[in-house]
Protein backbone atom coordinates (compact mmCIF):
# COMPACT_ATOMS: atom_id res chain seq x y z
CA UNK A 1 0.00 0.00 0.00
CA UNK A 2 1.20 3.18 -0.78
CA UNK A 3 -0.31 5.79 1.95
CA UNK A 4 -0.25 9.62 1.76
CA UNK A 5 -1.94 12.28 3.71
CA UNK A 6 -0.30 15.28 2.73
CA UNK A 7 -1.55 19.19 3.27
CA UNK A 8 0.40 21.93 1.35
CA UNK A 9 -0.94 25.79 1.42
CA UNK A 10 0.21 28.07 -1.34
CA UNK A 11 -1.72 31.53 -2.19
CA UNK A 12 -4.96 30.61 -2.65
CA UNK A 13 -4.29 26.95 -3.55
CA UNK A 14 -4.35 24.38 -0.99
CA UNK A 15 -3.97 20.59 -1.57
CA UNK A 16 -5.53 18.13 1.11
CA UNK A 17 -5.44 14.91 0.20
CA UNK A 18 -5.74 11.17 1.65
CA UNK A 19 -4.99 8.63 -0.77
CA UNK A 20 -4.02 4.75 -0.53
CA UNK A 21 -2.84 3.52 -3.53
CA UNK A 22 -2.68 -0.04 -4.63
CA UNK A 23 1.39 -1.70 -4.77
CA UNK A 24 0.72 -2.90 -7.60
CA UNK A 25 -0.26 -1.61 -11.32
CA UNK A 26 -0.75 2.25 -12.33
CA UNK A 27 -2.67 4.04 -10.63
CA UNK A 28 -3.51 7.34 -12.37
CA UNK A 29 -3.90 10.99 -10.36
CA UNK A 30 -5.93 12.57 -13.18
CA UNK A 31 -7.80 16.20 -13.27
CA UNK A 32 -7.60 19.62 -14.66
CA UNK A 33 -4.77 21.57 -14.92
CA UNK A 34 -4.52 23.44 -11.60
CA UNK A 35 -6.12 20.80 -10.00
CA UNK A 36 -2.82 19.72 -8.07
CA UNK A 37 -1.82 16.49 -9.41
CA UNK A 38 1.84 17.27 -9.88
CA UNK A 39 2.31 19.11 -6.62
CA UNK A 40 0.89 16.10 -4.59
CA UNK A 41 3.10 13.95 -6.92
CA UNK A 42 6.14 16.24 -6.32
CA UNK A 43 5.22 15.74 -2.02
CA UNK A 44 5.37 12.10 -2.95
CA UNK A 45 8.76 12.12 -4.12
CA UNK A 46 9.92 14.98 -1.68
CA UNK A 47 10.14 17.69 -3.99
CA UNK A 48 8.06 19.67 -2.33
CA UNK A 49 7.48 19.82 1.52
CA UNK A 50 4.10 19.53 2.11
CA UNK A 51 3.09 18.85 5.77
CA UNK A 52 1.95 14.61 6.65
CA UNK A 53 2.63 11.72 6.26
CA UNK A 54 3.83 9.21 2.82
CA UNK A 55 5.10 5.39 3.86
CA UNK A 56 5.60 3.44 1.08
CA UNK A 57 4.47 -0.15 1.76
CA UNK A 58 5.45 0.03 5.45
CA UNK A 59 8.57 2.37 5.10
CA UNK A 60 7.92 5.78 6.03
CA UNK A 61 9.36 8.25 3.96
CA UNK A 62 7.64 11.37 5.74
CA UNK A 63 5.42 11.89 9.21
CA UNK A 64 5.69 15.34 10.51
CA UNK A 65 4.28 13.72 13.48
CA UNK A 66 7.16 12.27 14.36
CA UNK A 67 9.79 14.95 12.48
CA UNK A 68 10.27 12.36 9.82
CA UNK A 69 11.25 13.94 6.50
CA UNK A 70 13.39 11.85 4.23
CA UNK A 71 15.24 13.97 0.87
CA UNK A 72 14.36 13.01 -2.27
CA UNK A 73 17.60 11.29 -2.77
CA UNK A 74 16.74 8.77 -0.04
CA UNK A 75 13.48 7.67 -1.38
CA UNK A 76 13.61 5.06 -3.10
CA UNK A 77 11.66 6.10 -6.07
CA UNK A 78 11.79 6.86 -9.86
CA UNK A 79 10.57 10.48 -11.29
CA UNK A 80 10.69 10.88 -15.07
CA UNK A 81 8.63 14.07 -16.07
CA UNK A 82 7.57 15.70 -19.59
CA UNK A 83 10.80 17.31 -20.34
CA UNK A 84 12.77 14.28 -20.09
CA UNK A 85 15.58 16.14 -18.28
CA UNK A 86 18.21 14.12 -18.86
CA UNK A 87 21.70 14.91 -18.46
CA UNK A 88 23.43 16.92 -21.43
CA UNK A 89 26.74 16.30 -20.64
CA UNK A 90 26.50 12.57 -20.35
CA UNK A 91 25.56 10.14 -23.24
CA UNK A 92 23.23 8.17 -23.09
CA UNK A 93 25.00 5.24 -21.58
CA UNK A 94 26.41 7.75 -18.68
CA UNK A 95 22.75 8.90 -18.50
CA UNK A 96 21.66 5.59 -17.22
CA UNK A 97 24.12 4.67 -14.98
CA UNK A 98 23.97 7.50 -13.24
CA UNK A 99 21.19 6.44 -10.70
CA UNK A 100 22.29 3.14 -10.89
CA UNK A 101 25.82 3.69 -9.45
CA UNK A 102 25.13 5.21 -6.65
CA UNK A 103 23.59 2.23 -5.13
CA UNK A 104 24.85 -0.67 -4.13
CA UNK A 105 25.15 -3.61 -6.18
CA UNK A 106 23.25 -6.20 -4.23
CA UNK A 107 20.37 -3.72 -4.35
CA UNK A 108 20.52 -3.12 -8.06
CA UNK A 109 17.00 -5.75 -8.35
CA UNK A 110 16.59 -4.55 -12.19
CA UNK A 111 19.17 -5.75 -14.50
CA UNK A 112 19.87 -2.70 -16.83
CA UNK A 113 20.11 -4.70 -20.37
CA UNK A 114 16.06 -5.92 -19.92
CA UNK A 115 15.36 -2.42 -19.46
CA UNK A 116 17.24 -1.77 -22.33
CA UNK A 117 15.93 -3.76 -24.13
CA UNK A 118 12.26 -3.00 -23.37
CA UNK A 119 12.24 0.43 -24.05
CA UNK A 120 13.93 -0.35 -27.51
CA UNK A 121 17.34 2.31 -26.75
CA UNK A 122 20.06 -0.16 -27.41
CA UNK A 123 20.87 1.55 -30.80
CA UNK A 124 21.16 4.77 -28.67
CA UNK A 125 23.71 4.24 -25.83
CA UNK A 126 26.33 6.45 -27.34
CA UNK A 127 24.41 8.78 -28.38
CA UNK A 128 24.41 12.71 -27.00
CA UNK A 129 21.34 13.63 -25.41
CA UNK A 130 21.25 16.68 -27.11
CA UNK A 131 20.77 14.39 -30.55
CA UNK A 132 17.65 12.35 -29.94
CA UNK A 133 13.95 13.16 -30.56
CA UNK A 134 11.54 13.71 -28.38
CA UNK A 135 10.25 9.92 -27.97
CA UNK A 136 13.69 8.91 -27.89
CA UNK A 137 14.48 11.38 -24.95
CA UNK A 138 11.43 10.16 -22.83
CA UNK A 139 12.52 6.72 -23.33
CA UNK A 140 15.95 7.11 -21.99
CA UNK A 141 14.89 9.33 -19.04
CA UNK A 142 11.90 6.25 -18.04
CA UNK A 143 14.84 3.74 -18.84
CA UNK A 144 17.20 5.99 -16.92
CA UNK A 145 14.67 6.28 -13.74
CA UNK A 146 14.29 2.02 -13.75
CA UNK A 147 17.62 1.51 -13.78
CA UNK A 148 18.64 3.29 -9.93
CA UNK A 149 16.07 0.02 -8.99
CA UNK A 150 13.26 1.56 -7.68
CA UNK A 151 10.44 0.34 -5.48
CA UNK A 152 8.19 3.13 -6.83
CA UNK A 153 7.89 4.67 -10.34
CA UNK A 154 6.44 8.41 -10.32
CA UNK A 155 5.62 9.88 -13.98
CA UNK A 156 4.76 13.26 -14.76
CA UNK A 157 2.51 13.34 -17.95
CA UNK A 158 5.56 11.29 -19.43
CA UNK A 159 3.87 12.17 -22.99
CA UNK A 160 2.32 15.52 -22.76
CA UNK A 161 5.25 16.59 -25.15
CA UNK A 162 5.42 14.51 -27.32
CA UNK A 163 3.04 14.88 -30.36
CA UNK A 164 0.52 11.99 -31.71
CA UNK A 165 3.08 9.74 -33.28
CA UNK A 166 5.51 10.20 -30.74
CA UNK A 167 3.11 9.26 -28.51
CA UNK A 168 1.72 6.22 -30.40
CA UNK A 169 6.04 5.27 -30.46
CA UNK A 170 6.03 5.85 -26.26
CA UNK A 171 2.63 3.78 -25.25
CA UNK A 172 3.61 0.76 -25.96
CA UNK A 173 6.91 0.43 -23.99
CA UNK A 174 4.54 2.10 -20.98
CA UNK A 175 2.47 -1.17 -21.48
CA UNK A 176 5.06 -3.70 -21.73
CA UNK A 177 6.77 -1.84 -18.78
CA UNK A 178 4.37 -2.50 -16.39
CA UNK A 179 3.42 -6.05 -17.70
CA UNK A 180 7.15 -7.12 -17.08
CA UNK A 181 7.90 -5.20 -13.76
CA UNK A 182 6.03 -5.30 -10.77
CA UNK A 183 6.79 -1.74 -9.97
CA UNK A 184 4.05 0.31 -8.77
CA UNK A 185 3.86 3.34 -10.67
CA UNK A 186 1.63 6.37 -9.91
CA UNK A 187 0.97 8.54 -13.48
CA UNK A 188 -0.02 11.88 -13.87
CA UNK A 189 -2.42 12.73 -16.66
CA UNK A 190 -5.12 14.91 -17.81
CA UNK A 191 -5.38 13.34 -21.21
CA UNK A 192 -8.59 10.56 -20.44
CA UNK A 193 -7.06 8.25 -23.44
CA UNK A 194 -4.02 7.52 -21.66
CA UNK A 195 -5.60 6.58 -18.37
CA UNK A 196 -8.12 4.76 -19.79
CA UNK A 197 -5.28 2.54 -22.05
CA UNK A 198 -2.52 2.46 -18.59
CA UNK A 199 -3.81 2.85 -15.75
CA UNK A 200 -5.23 0.12 -12.93
CA UNK A 201 -6.67 2.61 -10.32
CA UNK A 202 -7.87 6.01 -11.11
CA UNK A 203 -7.92 9.09 -8.49
CA UNK A 204 -10.31 11.99 -9.44
CA UNK A 205 -8.52 15.26 -8.17
CA UNK A 206 -10.25 18.81 -7.90
CA UNK A 207 -8.52 22.19 -6.83
CA UNK A 208 -6.41 20.15 -4.15
CA UNK A 209 -9.02 17.38 -3.11
CA UNK A 210 -9.43 14.16 -4.11
CA UNK A 211 -12.87 13.60 -5.78
CA UNK A 212 -12.65 9.88 -5.83
CA UNK A 213 -10.87 7.28 -6.20
CA UNK A 214 -11.27 3.70 -6.92
CA UNK A 215 -10.06 0.52 -9.84
CA UNK A 216 -10.19 2.43 -13.55
CA UNK A 217 -13.02 0.16 -14.90
CA UNK A 218 -15.52 1.02 -11.41
CA UNK A 219 -14.68 4.63 -11.75
CA UNK A 220 -15.18 4.75 -15.71
CA UNK A 221 -18.62 3.68 -15.19
CA UNK A 222 -19.70 5.87 -12.54
CA UNK A 223 -22.00 8.38 -13.83
CA UNK A 224 -21.70 10.94 -11.29
CA UNK A 225 -18.18 11.50 -11.96
CA UNK A 226 -16.58 14.17 -14.30
CA UNK A 227 -15.16 11.38 -16.09
CA UNK A 228 -18.84 10.35 -17.56
CA UNK A 229 -18.97 13.81 -19.77
CA UNK A 230 -17.05 14.88 -23.03
CA UNK A 231 -16.38 12.92 -25.63
CA UNK A 232 -14.44 10.60 -24.45
CA UNK A 233 -16.36 9.40 -21.82
CA UNK A 234 -16.55 5.47 -21.77
CA UNK A 235 -15.76 1.88 -19.95
CA UNK A 236 -12.85 -0.22 -20.34
CA UNK A 237 -13.79 -3.80 -20.06
CA UNK A 238 -11.26 -6.52 -19.64
CA UNK A 239 -11.44 -8.95 -22.55
CA UNK A 240 -9.89 -12.16 -24.24
CA UNK A 241 -9.33 -12.79 -27.93
CA UNK A 242 -10.93 -15.89 -28.23
CA UNK A 243 -11.88 -16.53 -32.12
CA UNK A 244 -10.54 -15.25 -35.53
CA UNK A 245 -12.19 -14.94 -38.38
CA UNK A 246 -9.85 -15.01 -41.13
CA UNK A 247 -12.02 -13.96 -43.87
CA UNK A 248 -13.43 -10.60 -42.49
CA UNK A 249 -10.32 -10.18 -40.84
CA UNK A 250 -12.00 -9.91 -36.90
CA UNK A 251 -11.26 -11.67 -33.93
CA UNK A 252 -13.91 -12.57 -30.97
CA UNK A 253 -13.48 -10.79 -28.29
CA UNK A 254 -14.92 -12.26 -24.71
CA UNK A 255 -16.18 -10.09 -21.96
CA UNK A 256 -17.86 -9.75 -18.81
CA UNK A 257 -15.90 -13.21 -17.85
CA UNK A 258 -17.15 -15.02 -21.07
CA UNK A 259 -20.81 -13.80 -20.78
CA UNK A 260 -20.64 -11.66 -23.69
CA UNK A 261 -18.57 -10.98 -26.85
CA UNK A 262 -17.58 -8.20 -29.22
CA UNK A 263 -15.90 -8.27 -32.34
CA UNK A 264 -13.07 -5.99 -33.31
CA UNK A 265 -10.85 -5.83 -36.19
CA UNK A 266 -7.89 -8.21 -36.04
CA UNK A 267 -4.84 -7.09 -34.98
CA UNK A 268 -2.68 -9.66 -35.08
CA UNK A 269 -3.02 -10.51 -31.67
CA UNK A 270 -2.83 -14.57 -30.52
CA UNK A 271 -5.28 -16.55 -29.01
CA UNK A 272 -5.83 -15.98 -25.49
CA UNK A 273 -3.95 -13.11 -25.14
CA UNK A 274 -6.06 -10.77 -22.45
CA UNK A 275 -6.61 -7.73 -23.70
CA UNK A 276 -8.09 -4.02 -22.20
CA UNK A 277 -11.28 -2.40 -24.31
CA UNK A 278 -12.58 0.52 -24.58
CA UNK A 279 -16.26 1.43 -25.72
CA UNK A 280 -16.95 5.10 -25.93
CA UNK A 281 -20.34 6.15 -24.28
CA UNK A 282 -20.93 8.04 -27.77
CA UNK A 283 -20.49 4.52 -29.85
CA UNK A 284 -22.96 2.51 -27.89
CA UNK A 285 -26.99 2.94 -28.67
CA UNK A 286 -29.47 1.09 -26.73
CA UNK A 287 -32.90 -0.88 -28.11
CA UNK A 288 -35.77 -2.91 -26.33
CA UNK A 289 -35.08 -5.42 -28.66
CA UNK A 290 -32.00 -7.49 -30.85
CA UNK A 291 -32.09 -5.30 -33.83
CA UNK A 292 -31.59 -6.98 -37.22
CA UNK A 293 -31.20 -5.18 -40.80
CA UNK A 294 -28.31 -3.12 -38.94
CA UNK A 295 -24.91 -2.46 -39.97
CA UNK A 296 -24.08 -2.61 -36.17
CA UNK A 297 -22.35 -5.88 -35.57
CA UNK A 298 -21.87 -5.89 -31.76
CA UNK A 299 -25.02 -6.56 -29.46
CA UNK A 300 -25.10 -6.78 -25.92
CA UNK A 301 -27.87 -7.91 -23.80
CA UNK A 302 -28.01 -6.63 -20.47
CA UNK A 303 -30.19 -4.69 -17.72
CA UNK A 304 -30.10 -0.84 -17.03
CA UNK A 305 -28.57 0.03 -13.98
CA UNK A 306 -28.57 3.86 -13.75
CA UNK A 307 -30.03 6.88 -15.58
CA UNK A 308 -28.25 10.22 -15.55
CA UNK A 309 -28.07 13.30 -16.99
CA UNK A 310 -25.23 14.60 -19.18
CA UNK A 311 -23.73 17.92 -19.15
CA UNK A 312 -26.06 18.97 -22.58
CA UNK A 313 -29.84 19.25 -21.14
CA UNK A 314 -30.80 16.91 -24.49
CA UNK A 315 -28.23 14.19 -23.29
CA UNK A 316 -28.78 11.32 -21.39
CA UNK A 317 -26.59 9.00 -19.49
CA UNK A 318 -27.36 5.32 -19.06
CA UNK A 319 -25.25 2.28 -17.67
CA UNK A 320 -26.20 -1.50 -18.86
CA UNK A 321 -25.11 -3.51 -16.89
CA UNK A 322 -23.65 -6.64 -19.31
CA UNK A 323 -23.06 -9.78 -17.42
CA UNK A 324 -20.56 -8.73 -14.60
CA UNK A 325 -20.08 -5.69 -16.72
CA UNK A 326 -20.99 -2.45 -16.84
CA UNK A 327 -20.80 0.00 -20.49
CA UNK A 328 -22.73 3.13 -20.59
CA UNK A 329 -24.32 4.64 -23.59
CA UNK A 330 -24.83 8.04 -24.06
CA UNK A 331 -28.29 8.66 -26.03
CA UNK A 332 -30.78 11.78 -26.48
CA UNK A 333 -32.98 12.14 -23.58
CA UNK A 334 -35.82 12.21 -26.28
CA UNK A 335 -34.53 8.85 -27.33
CA UNK A 336 -34.22 7.52 -23.48
CA UNK A 337 -38.06 8.87 -22.74
CA UNK A 338 -38.97 7.09 -26.17
CA UNK A 339 -38.03 3.93 -24.89
CA UNK A 340 -38.90 4.49 -21.05
CA UNK A 341 -35.37 3.55 -19.94
CA UNK A 342 -34.87 3.11 -15.90
CA UNK A 343 -33.40 0.71 -13.91
CA UNK A 344 -33.92 -2.73 -14.06
CA UNK A 345 -35.45 -2.60 -17.82
CA UNK A 346 -33.59 -5.14 -19.92
CA UNK A 347 -31.97 -3.72 -23.36
CA UNK A 348 -30.11 -4.65 -26.15
CA UNK A 349 -26.64 -2.50 -26.20
CA UNK A 350 -25.27 -2.01 -29.68
CA UNK A 351 -21.44 -1.02 -30.22
CA UNK A 352 -20.49 0.36 -32.89
CA UNK A 353 -16.83 1.04 -32.27
CA UNK A 354 -14.33 -1.14 -30.29
CA UNK A 355 -11.03 0.30 -29.38
CA UNK A 356 -8.34 -2.66 -28.76
CA UNK A 357 -5.62 -1.92 -26.33
CA UNK A 358 -3.03 -4.17 -26.13
CA UNK B 1 64.01 43.90 -21.62
CA UNK B 2 65.80 44.55 -18.06
CA UNK B 3 65.51 42.14 -15.59
CA UNK B 4 63.85 44.29 -13.31
CA UNK B 5 60.97 43.64 -15.48
CA UNK B 6 61.09 40.29 -15.64
CA UNK B 7 61.09 39.91 -11.82
CA UNK B 8 57.88 42.00 -12.22
CA UNK B 9 56.42 39.79 -14.93
CA UNK B 10 56.86 36.23 -12.38
CA UNK B 11 55.44 37.99 -9.72
CA UNK B 12 52.45 39.08 -11.52
CA UNK B 13 51.72 35.66 -12.93
CA UNK B 14 52.09 34.74 -8.99
CA UNK B 15 49.99 37.18 -8.00
CA UNK B 16 47.38 35.88 -10.69
CA UNK B 17 47.63 32.67 -10.33
CA UNK B 18 47.36 32.58 -6.26
CA UNK B 19 44.65 35.16 -6.26
CA UNK B 20 42.81 32.81 -9.24
CA UNK B 21 42.67 30.53 -7.03
CA UNK B 22 41.67 31.48 -4.23
CA UNK B 23 38.64 33.25 -6.12
CA UNK B 24 37.64 29.85 -7.48
CA UNK B 25 37.62 28.68 -4.28
CA UNK B 26 35.70 31.40 -2.37
CA UNK B 27 33.37 32.41 -5.66
CA UNK B 28 31.95 28.99 -6.74
CA UNK B 29 30.33 28.23 -3.72
CA UNK B 30 29.33 31.99 -3.27
CA UNK B 31 28.49 32.29 -6.62
CA UNK B 32 26.11 28.66 -6.26
CA UNK B 33 24.48 30.54 -3.47
CA UNK B 34 23.71 33.66 -5.28
CA UNK B 35 22.36 31.36 -8.46
CA UNK B 36 19.75 29.36 -6.15
CA UNK B 37 18.96 31.49 -2.90
CA UNK B 38 16.03 33.08 -1.95
CA UNK B 39 16.92 34.97 0.59
CA UNK B 40 15.94 38.86 1.36
CA UNK B 41 19.94 39.09 1.47
CA UNK B 42 20.76 37.96 -2.04
CA UNK B 43 20.39 41.97 -3.68
CA UNK B 44 23.06 43.05 -0.67
CA UNK B 45 25.13 40.12 -1.46
CA UNK B 46 25.28 40.83 -5.25
CA UNK B 47 25.84 44.24 -4.57
CA UNK B 48 28.84 44.12 -2.57
CA UNK B 49 30.44 41.57 -4.81
CA UNK B 50 29.75 43.91 -8.02
CA UNK B 51 31.24 46.68 -6.14
CA UNK B 52 34.65 47.18 -7.70
CA UNK B 53 32.70 47.10 -11.52
CA UNK B 54 31.54 50.98 -10.53
CA UNK B 55 34.16 51.98 -7.61
CA UNK B 56 37.55 53.22 -8.79
CA UNK B 57 40.06 51.22 -7.43
CA UNK B 58 41.80 53.44 -5.29
CA UNK B 59 38.76 53.93 -3.37
CA UNK B 60 38.61 50.00 -2.87
CA UNK B 61 42.97 50.00 -1.94
CA UNK B 62 42.24 53.01 0.03
CA UNK B 63 39.58 51.57 2.69
CA UNK B 64 42.01 48.56 2.41
CA UNK B 65 45.11 50.41 4.08
CA UNK B 66 42.69 51.39 6.12
CA UNK B 67 41.42 48.27 6.94
CA UNK B 68 44.55 46.39 6.48
CA UNK B 69 46.80 48.94 8.68
CA UNK B 70 48.21 49.33 11.54
CA UNK B 71 45.10 50.70 13.46
CA UNK B 72 42.49 48.66 11.62
CA UNK B 73 40.88 45.80 12.44
CA UNK B 74 41.73 43.31 9.74
CA UNK B 75 45.62 45.07 10.56
CA UNK B 76 45.39 44.43 14.79
CA UNK B 77 43.74 40.79 13.95
CA UNK B 78 46.48 39.75 11.70
CA UNK B 79 49.18 41.13 13.98
CA UNK B 80 47.58 39.40 17.02
CA UNK B 81 47.93 36.09 15.26
CA UNK B 82 51.64 37.02 14.49
CA UNK B 83 50.75 37.46 10.64
CA UNK B 84 52.25 41.37 10.62
CA UNK B 85 50.90 43.62 8.69
CA UNK B 86 49.65 42.80 5.14
CA UNK B 87 50.03 46.47 3.31
CA UNK B 88 52.85 46.16 1.30
CA UNK B 89 53.37 42.53 1.46
CA UNK B 90 52.56 40.24 -1.72
CA UNK B 91 49.66 38.38 0.84
CA UNK B 92 48.65 41.88 0.49
CA UNK B 93 47.57 41.76 -2.42
CA UNK B 94 46.48 38.59 -2.68
CA UNK B 95 43.63 39.77 -0.40
CA UNK B 96 43.20 43.23 -2.29
CA UNK B 97 43.53 41.29 -5.89
CA UNK B 98 40.66 38.56 -4.51
CA UNK B 99 38.12 41.34 -3.32
CA UNK B 100 38.61 43.42 -6.45
CA UNK B 101 38.33 40.87 -9.04
CA UNK B 102 35.33 38.74 -7.36
CA UNK B 103 32.77 40.08 -9.66
CA UNK B 104 35.00 38.63 -12.70
CA UNK B 105 34.33 35.21 -11.39
CA UNK B 106 31.73 35.45 -9.64
CA UNK B 107 29.13 36.66 -12.59
CA UNK B 108 29.98 34.41 -15.16
CA UNK B 109 29.81 31.47 -12.61
CA UNK B 110 26.64 32.60 -11.24
CA UNK B 111 25.26 33.23 -14.40
CA UNK B 112 25.99 29.52 -15.52
CA UNK B 113 24.83 27.94 -12.60
CA UNK B 114 21.26 30.19 -12.66
CA UNK B 115 21.25 28.48 -16.43
CA UNK B 116 20.68 25.42 -14.94
CA UNK B 117 17.05 24.22 -14.77
CA UNK B 118 15.56 22.99 -11.56
CA UNK B 119 14.25 20.44 -12.80
CA UNK B 120 17.75 18.94 -14.27
CA UNK B 121 18.98 19.06 -10.66
CA UNK B 122 15.82 17.43 -9.34
CA UNK B 123 16.50 14.70 -11.82
CA UNK B 124 19.87 14.07 -10.16
CA UNK B 125 17.83 14.15 -6.44
CA UNK B 126 15.40 11.37 -7.54
CA UNK B 127 18.33 9.15 -9.01
CA UNK B 128 19.61 9.04 -5.76
CA UNK B 129 22.10 11.60 -5.51
CA UNK B 130 22.28 14.39 -1.87
CA UNK B 131 22.90 18.05 -2.36
CA UNK B 132 27.31 17.32 -2.53
CA UNK B 133 26.73 14.97 -4.68
CA UNK B 134 24.47 16.81 -7.37
CA UNK B 135 26.15 19.89 -7.20
CA UNK B 136 29.64 18.01 -8.13
CA UNK B 137 28.44 15.92 -10.67
CA UNK B 138 25.68 18.19 -12.01
CA UNK B 139 25.76 21.80 -11.49
CA UNK B 140 29.86 22.13 -11.88
CA UNK B 141 30.02 19.82 -15.01
CA UNK B 142 26.86 22.15 -16.79
CA UNK B 143 28.95 25.21 -15.88
CA UNK B 144 31.82 24.27 -17.25
CA UNK B 145 31.63 27.09 -19.62
CA UNK B 146 31.03 29.62 -17.09
CA UNK B 147 33.89 28.14 -14.77
CA UNK B 148 36.42 28.61 -17.75
CA UNK B 149 35.14 32.03 -18.30
CA UNK B 150 35.52 33.01 -14.22
CA UNK B 151 39.15 31.47 -14.40
CA UNK B 152 39.87 33.17 -17.45
CA UNK B 153 38.76 36.74 -16.68
CA UNK B 154 39.92 36.59 -12.73
CA UNK B 155 43.40 35.70 -13.95
CA UNK B 156 43.69 38.47 -16.65
CA UNK B 157 42.19 41.24 -14.60
CA UNK B 158 44.38 40.45 -11.64
CA UNK B 159 47.32 40.83 -14.17
CA UNK B 160 45.79 44.26 -15.31
CA UNK B 161 44.64 45.68 -11.83
CA UNK B 162 46.88 49.02 -10.66
CA UNK B 163 45.25 51.65 -8.41
CA UNK B 164 44.71 48.99 -5.86
CA UNK B 165 48.34 47.73 -6.17
CA UNK B 166 49.48 51.52 -5.78
CA UNK B 167 47.36 51.84 -3.14
CA UNK B 168 48.19 48.63 -0.71
CA UNK B 169 51.36 47.26 -2.49
CA UNK B 170 53.09 50.37 -3.33
CA UNK B 171 56.18 49.36 -5.59
CA UNK B 172 58.57 46.76 -4.01
CA UNK B 173 60.18 44.85 -6.40
CA UNK B 174 59.83 41.49 -6.41
CA UNK B 175 57.59 41.80 -3.63
CA UNK B 176 54.21 44.35 -5.03
CA UNK B 177 56.00 45.71 -8.31
CA UNK B 178 53.86 43.84 -10.60
CA UNK B 179 53.37 44.29 -14.35
CA UNK B 180 51.45 46.87 -14.31
CA UNK B 181 53.00 49.26 -11.96
CA UNK B 182 56.59 48.79 -14.12
CA UNK B 183 55.30 49.77 -16.89
CA UNK B 184 53.83 53.31 -15.27
CA UNK B 185 57.22 53.86 -13.90
CA UNK B 186 58.96 52.86 -17.51
CA UNK B 187 56.68 55.87 -18.56
CA UNK B 188 57.39 58.05 -15.92
CA UNK B 189 61.04 57.81 -16.28
CA UNK B 190 60.33 58.74 -20.46
CA UNK B 191 61.50 55.03 -21.60
CA UNK B 192 59.26 54.35 -23.79
CA UNK B 193 61.02 51.62 -25.48
CA UNK B 194 60.80 49.40 -22.08
CA UNK B 195 57.16 50.71 -21.78
CA UNK B 196 56.56 49.26 -25.24
CA UNK B 197 57.49 46.10 -24.64
CA UNK B 198 55.23 45.54 -21.87
CA UNK B 199 52.18 46.93 -22.96
CA UNK B 200 52.74 44.68 -26.43
CA UNK B 201 53.43 42.47 -24.08
CA UNK B 202 50.08 42.62 -22.22
CA UNK B 203 48.21 43.61 -25.28
CA UNK B 204 49.08 40.32 -26.83
CA UNK B 205 48.30 38.32 -23.69
CA UNK B 206 45.42 39.90 -23.50
CA UNK B 207 44.11 38.69 -27.06
CA UNK B 208 45.19 35.57 -26.68
CA UNK B 209 43.28 34.87 -23.99
CA UNK B 210 39.89 36.43 -25.22
CA UNK B 211 40.64 34.11 -28.52
CA UNK B 212 41.26 31.00 -26.84
CA UNK B 213 37.85 31.60 -24.64
CA UNK B 214 35.99 32.43 -27.30
CA UNK B 215 37.11 29.11 -29.32
CA UNK B 216 36.76 27.11 -26.22
CA UNK B 217 33.41 28.19 -25.10
CA UNK B 218 31.39 28.47 -28.88
CA UNK B 219 28.24 26.66 -28.97
CA UNK B 220 28.45 23.16 -30.26
CA UNK B 221 26.40 21.56 -32.95
CA UNK B 222 24.05 19.29 -30.88
CA UNK B 223 23.32 22.51 -28.59
CA UNK B 224 25.30 22.11 -25.82
CA UNK B 225 27.87 25.04 -24.82
CA UNK B 226 31.95 24.18 -24.09
CA UNK B 227 34.71 21.22 -24.29
CA UNK B 228 33.51 18.22 -22.54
Amino acid sequence: MIEAHLRLARGAFTLDVSLALPERGVSALFGPSGCGKTTLLRALAGLERAEGRVAMGGEVWQDDASSVFMPAHRRDLGYVIQEAALFPHLDVQRNLDYGRRRLPPDRQVIALDPIVELLGISHLMQRHTGSLSGGERQRVAIARALASSPRLLLMDEPLAALDAQRKAEVLPYLHRLHESLAIPIVYVSHAIDEVAQLANHLVLLDQGRVVSAGPLAEMLARLDLPTARGESAGVVLDAVVVERDARWQLVRLAVAAGEASLWARDQGLPLGQAVRVRVLARDVSLARAPQTGTSIGNQLRGTIEAVADDDHPALALVRVRVGGAPVVARLTRRSADALQLAPGLEVWAQVKTVALME
Amino acid sequence: MTSDDWIAIRLTAQLAAVATLLLLLIGTPLAWWLARTRSALKPVAASLVAMPLVLPPTVLGFYLLLLMGPHGPVGQLTQSLGLGRLPFTFAGLVVASVLYSMPFVVQPLQQAFEAIPERTLEAAATLRAGPWDRFFSVALPLARPGLLTATVLGFAHTVGEFGVVLMIGGNIPGSTRVLSVALYDHVEAAEFADAHRLAAGMVAFAMLVLVTLYVVNRPRRDGTAGAR
